[in-house]
């Protein structure tokens, strides 16, 4: 007992005192740092809940834009707009995605695998604009024509990677037993992938999706000349489409006191949007985890 | 690590093959079998041949390569890479290794009960009923539902979960996941059953239980149970093989494994003095 107290001999700059003494300033630097990082969140969801609760209202939901000069209206057109384009992102993206993931999974190892596991981050990393130019290149230059098609394609070609890379961590987690299982009552290699270690995976999977959801509804730049934006409430694939982000961006920049109220709105609701996609992630990650525990 | 168990009274005799005029033919004959992982090898030269409707307990230290031997039975190492298998292993007569054999359809045939039960996150019928779906066994639901319940009952698994079919299997405990298991590879009615260490993870009980299982699931079908725990081996098992470093020591009746073995190296493994 005595030694865990210490001698409690000498100055206090040497031994225990000391020691305790680096301890505490430590603790207390990494509190302080914790602190810092909280602060851009914190005023962040301050300024986007005060400002933008002022200007929400069920008209903003259900209501097209007015013209210039009218108050009141909302932002139905980019709601929609933005649905028809995570929608058509996610029809792209989430076959390619789980289907290379698994791949990746499956054959690791193979040289095929790993340059797909390459080319998966290293698109993760290009910057969304470029994706938005290559979008514009393919999708829109050959046809002349905005469309929600080339909109969908560029959030689809940035959703693909997060999708590939979470399937294929997922499916590493499924233990090997599972896969030898099923193996060892005659299932084929594809049967065991789809009917045991896919399904085992796929609370986790979905998460992987949904937040990659939540990445991509908040993306502007991509959009910006793929989708372009439409004053109109329009769901035809091949015309232009208005999107959240495109249409915050554009009420943010423009000089009306109205507009900007209205995209601090789309703001509040963009923000709540991901705040939702991160909560049903968890839900689902602690539902998973009571069920295994 | 065990205590001696040269005691006379210890194992039950259970010779096998009565006095009869000719044995059976041999279940599963292996000739002359290698085995490496890359260029390590694992198994030397294992002849031996297992009789049916039997249990075979296979022993030996860890790393022996009882495990291994048990895996080139059902081809379970084939899903390992850089490994290679020499020789033959017949079963019915059947060379498991020749060219254009149905991996899938020899292990529908050679099922496996392994170390750590591991049931599918699936409900407890679900987990049954799988092989039988995969294998396409079942003609309707109420033959499925039957078939289920048969393996359930012939794993004594059915009077815990009869109620509950529709729950997660990942609720049960450890011996009933292992049950769970032994249903499962019971359901699609193989000929062999090899079990790795199917008792090594639960308790004093449930580890009973399983031994009580195997004694009883050898009148309908050949098992071959890979064990370190050789009171065990000694309890369940017809025959025994004894494994050293690859190699098959010594394979006979289990009564004479532990009484009265023929190698110097048997003796002083099951006396423990050493493993």
């Amino acid at each position: 007992m005595t030694a865990l107290r210490g001698t409690g001999r000498g100055p206090w700059w040497s031994g225990d005192s000391r020691r305790r003494l680096v301890s505490a300033a430590f603790v207390a630097a990494c509190g302080a740092a914790v602190l810092l990082a909280m602060v851009p969140l914190v005023m962040i969801l301050f300024f986007v809940i005060s400002q933008g609760l002022q200007a929400l209202n069920v008209a903003f939901f259900t209501q097209m834009p007015r013209p210039v000069g009218e108050t009141g209206g909302g932002m139905l057109n980019a709601l929609v707009g933005t649905l028809v384009l995570t929608g058509l992102a996610s029809l792209l993206a989430i076959p390619i995605g789980v289907i290379s993931g698994i791949y990746m999974s499956e054959y690791r190892g193979t040289r095929l695998a790993t340059a797909t596991r390459f080319a998966a981050d290293t698109l993760n990393g290009v910057p969304s604009i470029v994706i938005g130019i290559f979008a514009y290149a393919v999708a829109v230059l050959p046809f002349r024509q905005f469309s929600a098609m080339a909109g969908g394609l560029a959030l689809g070609i940035m959703m693909i990677p997060i999708i590939a890379r979470t399937t294929e961590e997922l499916l590493l987690l499924v233990p090997g037993a599972l896969r030898e299982g099923a193996l060892a009552l005659g299932a084929t290699r594809a049967r065991a992938v789809f009917s045991v270690i896919l399904p085992a995976a796929l609370p986790g999977i979905i998460t992987g999706v949904v937040l990659a959801l939540a990445r991509i509804a908040g993306e502007t730049a991509p959009l910006l000349f793929t989708a372009f934006n439409n004053r109109f409430l329009s769901t035809d694939l091949r015309q232009p489409i208005a999107s959240m982000t495109v249409q915050i961006f554009t009420y943010a920049i423009s000089p009306y006191e109205d507009w900007h109220r209205q995209a601090w709105a789309g703001a509040l609701v963009l923000v709540a949007f991901v705040l939702v996609c991160s909560l049903v992630a968890r839900v689902v990650t602690a539902r998973v985890q009571r069920l295994r525990g | 690590m065990t205590p001696p168990l040269v005691t006379p009274h210890a194992p039950p005799v259970r010779d096998p093959a009565p006095a009869a005029a000719s044995p059976p033919p041999p279940k599963i004959d292996v000739q002359q079998m290698s085995f490496y992982y890359g260029a390590t090898r694992a198994l030397q030269d294992i002849t031996l041949q297992i009789h049916p409707n039997v249990v075979t307990a296979f022993i030996g230290p860890s790393g022996c390569g009882k495990s291994t031997f048990l895996r080139t039975l059902n081809r379970m190492n084939d899903i390992i890479p850089a490994t290679r298998v020499e020789g033959k292993a017949l079963i019915d007569g059947e060379d498991i290794y020749a060219p254009g054999v149905d991996v899938v359809q020899l292990r529908r045939r050679v099922g496996m009960v392994f170390q750590k039960s591991n049931p599918f996150p699936k409900s407890i019928f679900e987990n049954v009923a799988y092989g039988l779906r995969i294998n396409g066994m079942a003609k309707s639901r109420t033959d499925l539902a039957g078939r289920v319940e048969e393996s359930l009952k012939q794993a004594a698994l059915w009077t815990e979960v009869k109620d509950r079919l529709q729950t997660s299997a990942l609720a049960l405990s450890g011996g009933q996941q292992q049950r769970l298991c032994i249903a499962r590879a019971l359901a699609i009615k193989p000929d062999v059953l090899l079990m790795d260490e199917p008792a090594s993870a639960l308790d004093p009980i449930a580890t009973q239980r399983i031994e009580e299982l195997v004694y009883s699931l050898k009148s309908s079908f050949t098992v071959v149970i890979v064990t370190h725990n050789m009171q065990q081996a000694a309890r369940v098992s017809d025959r025994t093989a004894f494994f050293w470093l690859g190699r098959l020591v010594e394979y006979d009746r289990t009564d004479r494994i532990f009484t009265a073995p023929a190698e110097k190296l048997t003796e002083d493994y099951v006396t423990g003095r050493f493993g």
